[in-house]
């Protein structure tokens, strides 16, 4: 496989030919911002958190949806950048009800944690305090739409990995929303298989297991590496 | 799940229409907006229980479909009123007075945006028909009217029995 040299952050690196600037900059050290990215699935740039500069391109790229070229020069920190970054978490913090004090998330939850490391003290934009549900109908989990951020990583574990779609996003612009099927409450979804991917990829509190109260809900981030990799590889490594 | 298709009566052929465009396109599921297309010309909205045949019958998941569904405006998954009338607001048309068109229809009880049946009166809007030399354009069951006017609207409410 050909290995492609480029520039990151001032550092030469080199990577497969068909690797996103997003997987050899993490490979290196050099962790770009994402809440959308999941390792093991596909990506599809919906966050806008791991935008680049690359010299020579006038728009900033999504790097999770950008191929690395021989002689790139990426930036993945300027200060444009975390201005814009700063701006995305605001905009995600007011489009719905974030309040960290009562989540069963808090402490925990990727969303919080960006809004902390990029300076996010308060948010410079009006809430939208949107009335959205919360839907506890399913035996073991359930689903606050009022912390979703719309990263459709649930949708897209439930089609890549587990294989049955029960997820998809219904509506569109900010009445964009998580459904179950044909938009019925979860518990009474035939094809969903309850096996709780879902709510492990969830980076905020909108998926939970149900019984656990603020502060209480921890989320198992190395489920799927193994499991993609006991799929692709047939290795199982632990 | 609540609303289901109307009955199917003898004379009624709908189903068949539905299964022919679906079997013209392999029942690929790549062809998921035409069939939507055909589905809501025959039966005039999407139920759930017609989206869930044409999932099963697509091979595609459930919730895909009714995704689809609800992005696109042109598709209805209420039953529509029967009436309806579509005020554009593209800029021609907003300049040229089409606020004072949706006012008139603020009367006949229906919210633009709704498809409610309250009167029977379903108000939308558009962002550009592109008719903008007919401004303020007015779609009134399906006829394009140009440079409507309140008075139009209030004349023709009244023919169809809104106060």
């Amino acid at each position: 496989m050909s290995v492609k040299t480029l520039e990151i952050d001032g550092r030469m690196l080199t990577g497969r030919t068909g690797e996103t600037v997003f997987a050899v900059a993490w490979d290196h050290g050099i962790q770009i911002p994402r809440l959308c990215h999941v390792g093991g699935l596909s990506d599809v740039g919906a966050c806008r958190l791991c935008l680049v500069e690359i010299e020579g391109r006038k728009r900033l790229q999504a790097s999770c949806l950008t191929l690395i070229e021989e002689g790139m020069v990426v930036k993945t920190a300027t200060p444009k950048l975390k201005s814009h970054r700063k701006l995305i978490v605001e905009l995600l913090l007011a489009e719905r009800n974030h309040v960290c004090s009562v989540c069963v998330m808090n402490g925990e939850c990727e969303l919080q944690d960006l809004a902390a490391s990029h300076g996010v003290d308060h948010v410079r934009l009006r809430y939208q305090f949107p009335s959205l549900p919360v839907d506890t109908s399913h035996e073991r989990f359930g689903i606050d739409h009022n912390r979703c951020i719309l990263c459709t990583r649930c949708v897209r574990v439930c089609d890549e990995v587990e294989g049955a779609h029960t997820w998809d996003v219904c509506g569109r612009g900010t009445a964009s929303h998580i459904i179950s099927d044909l938009g019925e409450p979860w518990g009474e979804s035939d094809t969903c298989t309850s096996c709780g991917k879902c709510v492990q990829v969830c980076p905020t509190g909108a998926l939970f297991s149900k019984g656990k109260t603020v502060a209480e809900m921890r989320k198992d981030r190395g489920f799927l590496k193994y499991i993609v990799t006991a799929r692709e590889k047939k290795q199982w490594i632990g | 799940m609540t609303a289901s298709p109307p009955a199917a009566t003898v004379k009624d052929n709908r189903e068949k229409l539905l299964e022919r465009a679906m079997s013209r396109y392999q029942y690929s599921g790549d062809a998921l907006i035409e069939v939507l297309h055909t589905a809501q010309e025959l039966y005039g909205f999407l139920p759930p229980a017609l989206l869930k045949t044409i999932a099963h019958k697509l091979r595609l998941p459930a919730s895909r479909v009714l995704g689809v569904a609800s992005f696109y405006h042109f598709f209805s998954l209420q039953p529509k009123a029967a009436h309806t009338f579509v005020v554009c607001l593209g800029t021609a048309c907003y300049v040229a007075g089409a606020l004072g068109l949706v006012e008139a229809l603020d009367r006949s009880g229906a919210k633009p945006g709704s498809s409610g049946a309250k009167n029977d009166v379903s108000v939308q809007t558009a962002r550009c028909i592109g008719a903008c030399g007919l401004a303020p354009a007015l779609i009134y069951d399906g006829v394009v009217h140009a440079r409507a006017t309140p008075q139009l609207i209030k004349a023709e409410l009244e023919r169809i029995g809104v106060k």
